[in-house]
């Protein structure tokens, strides 16, 4: 699982850095990656599929300003692609943290995207049942973390992070500010210690929209 | 024979004119998002977008965007006073759970029973769905803004869409460039029209039954 949505929120540092870990070693590949989109640019998830790291996408929104990486790679078929309606897929990983293995939504009844799924009726209304998303890590941007872990997110920069940090076995996190235990007020804590494993300090992080807007490209 | 018709913004201005003071709202990506520009004076409207804000605002100044600071079309926006973030669950709990009063939303097709097309054309593409398929469950209104007609002349609005859905039987009323439609429980009631326009002109670029209930008012929208 890989925060983000859009340009705001993807932890490029740790992106990065694994990109880095696959062109020297050949690990790790053959990852499926949770994110709301599929890549922009030529930085962040779009360089992982570039250089042929990842064989499955589950996103809501595959299109982008420029989702180039991800199109000639699903059209080559050396990408699967799981979409899953937003808030659904929001739901599965909220889910997948919270040990709940399935739920009932409307969203998507009557679709292609329901095809297959158990419905039942509740109160009148027809629902889908969808399952939980757990990963084996998450890789989420934080804008303040202390030494325990408690984190916080700037804007909507926070998105699909708190939400990850549950579902995933091992939370990886890059945070602007790294202070110490009792420095971030109680009351302002977003995602609680207890679902983090590691903390980077990267105190000038990338911002994707303005690295794709400035045509950079890492791999 | 060129239609009079509304151009892409006087559809938005007259979405806009519905929107009830206090309401909270989600505008899709395009179109759609163009109906905050024509917000009435005086009303308060809080416009909610899926990545996890409440009470944003226009765009800033070129140079003063923060990217951090975005919608769901990844347009930069700002803050209106009383804003909040939230993550993508409570979102989506906003979405699903009733709290939206209005989302209104693009079209590829409508169906006079509602059944809204707008996420996939069909084998040929990569699919995108993003929170369509959640927003049309739970608002408690869900509006289409269209061209009354696809960009070769086909109608938009039919007996059953021919597209994959987005959901079924959720849009309760279409803005198009000729008309305003509700959808009921008999189908396509026409509300508004073009003026210059008869409503014979109307259903022949129509795919399904146009039903009269009712005056049927002329659209009269400024230049904007």
């Amino acid at each position: 699982m890989i925060g983000g949505f859009g340009g705001s929120g993807a932890p490029l540092e740790l992106i990065h850095g694994l990109i880095d870990r696959f062109l020297e070693t050949g690990h790790p590949k053959d990852l499926t990656v949770i994110n709301n989109n599929a890549g922009n640019g030529s930085i962040g998830i779009a360089a992982m599929i570039r250089v042929g790291m990842v064989r499955k996408m589950i996103c809501s929104f595959r299109r982008s300003s420029n989702a180039d990486a991800f199109n000639a790679a699903y059209h080559d078929g050396q990408i699967e692609l799981e979409l899953v309606p937003q808030g659904t897929l929001a739901e599965r990983i909220r889910a997948g943290g919270a040990g709940i293995p399935a739920f009932f939504t409307p969203t998507a009844f009557g679709t292609d995207l329901a095809k297959g799924k158990p419905t039942q009726d509740f109160e009148g209304k027809m629902y889908v049942q969808e399952r939980w998303l757990k990963a084996d890590y998450a890789l989420i941007k934080a804008e303040s973390a202390d030494t325990v872990g408690n984190l916080t997110y700037r804007m909507a920069a926070r998105n699909f992070a708190p939400l990850m940090a549950m579902a995933a076995a091992t939370t990886i996190v890059q945070a602007r500010r790294v202070v110490q235990a009792g420095e971030i007020d109680p009351h302002s804590v977003i995602t609680p210690g207890i679902f983090v494993d590691h903390v980077i300090d990267i105190p000038n992080p990338s911002q994707e929209e303005a690295m794709v807007r400035a045509g950079i490209v890492y791999a | 024979m060129t239609l009079p018709k509304l151009t892409s913004s006087q559809i938005a201005w007259r979405a806009a004119q519905d929107i009830e003071d206090g309401a909270y709202v989600n505008l899709g990506i395009g179109l759609p998002e163009r109906i905050a520009q024509f917000q009435p004076e005086g009303r308060t409207v809080t416009y909610h977008t899926e990545n996890g804000i409440l009470g944003f605002g226009q765009a800033p100044p070129e140079g003063e965007e923060d990217w951090d600071l975005i919608n769901a079309g990844k347009k930069a926006v700002t803050l209106e006073p009383g804003a909040s973030f939230f993550h993508h669950a409570d979102s989506f709990a906003m979405v699903r759970g009733g709290h939206l009063d209005l989302a209104v939303l693009g079209a590829y097709q409508v169906a006079a029973n509602g059944d809204l097309a707008n996420w996939s054309v069909g084998a040929k593409s990569v699919p995108a769905v993003g929170g369509a398929m959640d927003l049309v469950h739970g608002a408690k209104r869900v509006a289409v803004i269209t061209d009354h007609v696809a960009k070769d002349g086909s109608p938009k609005l039919l007996d059953a869409c021919t597209l994959p859905l987005t959901g079924k039987a959720c849009v309760t009323r279409v803005y198009t460039s000729l008309a305003v439609i509700d959808i009921t429980d008999r189908g396509f009631v026409l509300r508004d029209k073009v003026p210059g326009l008869s409503v014979d002109d109307v259903q022949a670029v129509t795919g399904a039954t146009l039903h009269i209930d009712g005056p049927v008012c002329d659209l009269n929208v400024p230049e904007v």
